[in-house]
């Protein structure tokens, strides 16, 4: 009998779905059939990113999805028979050990798979995050071992050559950030890994930092080193309880490894690194406001220039990059720059991971090369709409993005793209919905969110996201004016232009988008007093 | 100057554990949440006392942020998340439905401190929705109906 390891995911997702029980039931099949003897074993791992099947169990090659305790049982009695469960898999890997599996389907054919390249996630479900050695053995910590080899400016150009854009939102070049932070006087210095994902609909950097912390990690001392940082943080949100402890036990296994400390591998170069827990406000995810919320103030945005490069944490340079940048540093080192610059579009090299939920069949995270089509993500990926229902939008970007409708749907998704069709690229998360889904309530959902989430600081966003979000409660209610319409593309222009911060600026986005596109709608509500999809309560409803 | 007595509670302890730390103020106020439940006003006073950090800055800072509680919650905590796509999967109606059952508002708890609900943000779950989180354990794709079931769970048998 070959030794078999049993991958069970067991993140956030994986484990709502009850995959601590799943979990439980191969422990106890594998005792007792005496697996141990074999060395057989069960390994919890991150996300896959394939949601839609979780709880999702992988061995011998065969990943089977939906598990339950009992299909579990039957499985891992078979696969330490040799034999695959055909009908309760979900498809195989190329190299599969199991017999009976001729007539599953092989993940490479599957297109919510077969689209996907994948960098930044590609140990998440693969390695055990708890494992530092396992994390190495994938080829953790080699890009790290590389960069250090190189000067710093160095490594800032080999980033800049494969132009490597920010991915937590607006696309700004990593390799600039760098630059500016390395060529600030000499001193204090410190580098920041965002991590407070607050987009609802995004849980890539939760899935990142539970499926494989180290690569993070790797990559925030890679920065650290590039800008001449001693000092590193990771402010990651505390409503991520899972993400935040992988991350704090990644670093404790760094530190005793000697990837952080002093003298990291023989270079000279000495970084550690704190993790800090976001309180939860959205706004934190803004730089400036994530800085002020580290040095223990209310979480606040302020005016720039000058930028964290100059003048960031405690009044010294700094550098922030979100979770996903980061993720995709360490194989620009170990796998190349030619490797990372292969894929993606002109202006933006590389993959994106995308959260698709909402009205879709195969909900998840999903790594594509960027520049992808809408209409791939959603059919191909996605596997279309359930319940014979019919697309009607992609929300993209979350509250600071906007709705894509059909129209849009042969639109590349890369950041020039998107903010053309008035969306963003944002975090990635996109929602789908279907044509039940009224958009005056979709734009009156995340304008309430914005409207709550405001820190109160500049007049425009305080007073103005009021201000719009009682012309469109008017309109959902049955009581808008022939004008409203037309004010609340006034309203959201000023906020858009007058706001201090990114979520001022973006936050009438949601609102704009759906006027742009589904004006008609916001008609039938006001002239005709009523919700074409039954949603908002004024009488359209029986 | 001779030590009060009151300098033993946990407020000190764990302000005194953090001092030395830059921006101390946000990990004391969640590890002190963690270990009372809520932010009790005596407590902050001693955390003021400890940092040398003006009260008013730390009620600034308490109130700013979601995660911290100025008030004593119930013994189980009820979060319906409220992100977006447990939003289009209907958690609006689940969320109702709680409050139904319950005889109370989203934010508030109820009068025999059984039960504190709250309408949350995104737990990044989102791929499984609606999502509801009872304390520790995570309920996915509620439907409305489940309300009375999942609350019966959590209290007390009679």
């Amino acid at each position: 009998m070959t030794a078999l390891v049993f991958r069970i995911g067991v993140g956030t997702c994986g484990l709502s779905a009850g995959a601590a029980e799943v979990r439980r039931a191969l422990e106890e099949t594998l005792a007792a059939e005496g697996a141990a003897k074999s060395g057989s074993t069960v390994k919890g791992v991150g996300c896959l990113g394939l949601c839609f099947a979780e709880p999702l169990v992988e061995v011998g090659g065969v990943l089977y999805g939906r598990v339950k305790p009992e299909d579990a049982r039957l499985i891992a009695k078979a696969a330490l028979e040799g034999e695959a469960v055909a009908a309760k898999a979900l498809a195989k890997r190329d190299k599969c050990v199991l017999k009976g599996a001729e007539k599953v389907p092989p993940l490479s054919s599957q297109p919510f798979w077969a689209l996907q390249f994948r960098d930044a996630f590609e140990n998440c479900g693969v390695v055990d995050p708890k494992s530092i050695d396992d994390c190495i053995a994938a080829g953790g910590y080699e890009g790290l071992r590389k960069a250090l080899k190189l000067k710093p400016a160095e490594v800032v150009a080999q980033v800049k050559a494969v132009g490597l854009r920010g991915r937590g939102g607006a696309g700004f070049p990593t390799a600039i950030k760098w630059e500016l932070c390395a060529k600030a006087p000499a001193g204090e210095k410190f580098a920041i890994c965002n991590a407070d994902e607050g987009d609802p609909g995004a849980f890539m950097n939760r899935a990142n930092l539970e499926g494989d912390p180290h690569k993070v990690l790797e990559g925030l001392i890679i920065a650290g080193y590039a800008c001449g940082a001693g000092k590193g943080f990771v402010y990651v949100r505390a409503e991520k309880p899972l993400a935040a402890q992988s991350v704090k036990t990644a670093v404790e296994q760094a530190q005793a490894k000697g990837f952080l400390g002093k003298n990291i591998l023989g270079s000279g170069f000495d970084f550690d690194v704190e993790v800090r827990l976001g309180a939860g406000a959205f706004v934190c995810g803004e730089e400036t406001a994530l800085i002020a919320s580290i040095e223990g103030k209310r979480g606040m945005p302020r005016a720039r220039p000058p930028y964290p490069a100059e003048h960031g944490l405690w009044g010294k340079p700094t550098n922030i990059n979100n979770v996903e940048t980061l993720a995709h540093v360490p194989n620009i080192f170990r796998r190349g720059a030619e490797w990372f610059a292969a894929r993606g579009t002109a202006k933006s090299k590389g993959t994106k991971v995308f959260c698709m939920t909402g009205k879709i069949s195969n909900t998840g995270a999903f790594e594509v090369p960027i520049g992808i089509t809408l209409r791939d993500m959603v059919f191909k990926i996605g596997g279309g709409i359930p319940d014979g229902r019919k697309f009607k939008a992609a929300q993209s970007g979350g509250p600071s993005g906007g709705c894509l409708p059909e129209s849009c749907l042969d639109l590349q998704m890369d950041y020039e793209s998107l903010s053309e069709a008035g969306a963003i690229m944002g975090s990635g998360g996109l929602v789908i919905l279907d044509d039940s889904t009224c958009m005056v309530d979709v734009a009156r959902y995340f304008l309430t969110f914005t409207q709550s989430e405001s820190c109160g600081l500049c007049t425009p966003c305080r007073e103005g996201t009021v201000r719009m979000l009682d012309v469109i409660n008017r309109i959902a209610d049955g009581k808008g004016k022939a004008s409203d319409v037309e004010e609340l593309q006034r309203m959201g222009r000023i906020i858009r232009d007058t706001s201090l911060c990114g979520l001022g600026q973006t936050a009438p986005n949601p609102v704009l988008s759906t006027i742009r596109y589904f004006r008609a709608e916001y008609g039938e509500h006001v002239k005709g007093k009523k919700c074409p999809a039954g949603v908002c309560r004024m009488g359209a409803k029986k | 100057m001779p030590e009060k007595p009151k300098l033993a509670s946990k407020a000190a302890a764990i302000s005194r554990k953090h001092a030395a730390e830059r921006g101390a103020l946000i990990p004391v106020l969640q590890e002190l949440q963690e270990e009372e439940g809520y932010l009790k006003p005596e407590s902050l006073a001693e955390v003021s006392e400890q940092l040398k950090i003006p009260l008013s800055s730390i009620y600034g800072v308490a109130t700013f942020y979601a995660q911290f509680r100025l008030e004593q919650p119930g013994k189980n905590i009820i979060q319906i998340c409220s992100g977006t796509a447990c939003h289009v999967k209907g958690s609006k109606k689940v969320l109702e439905e709680f409050e139904k059952e319950l005889g109370i508002k989203a934010g508030e708890t109820t009068q025999d401190k059984k039960f504190t609900l709250l309408s949350v943000r995104c737990f990044g779950a989102c791929a499984l929705g609606p999502i509801i989180k009872v304390n520790d354990d995570i309920y996915s794709s509620v439907a409305a109906g489940q309300a009375k079931g999942i609350i019966a769970k959590y209290g007390d048998k009679k």
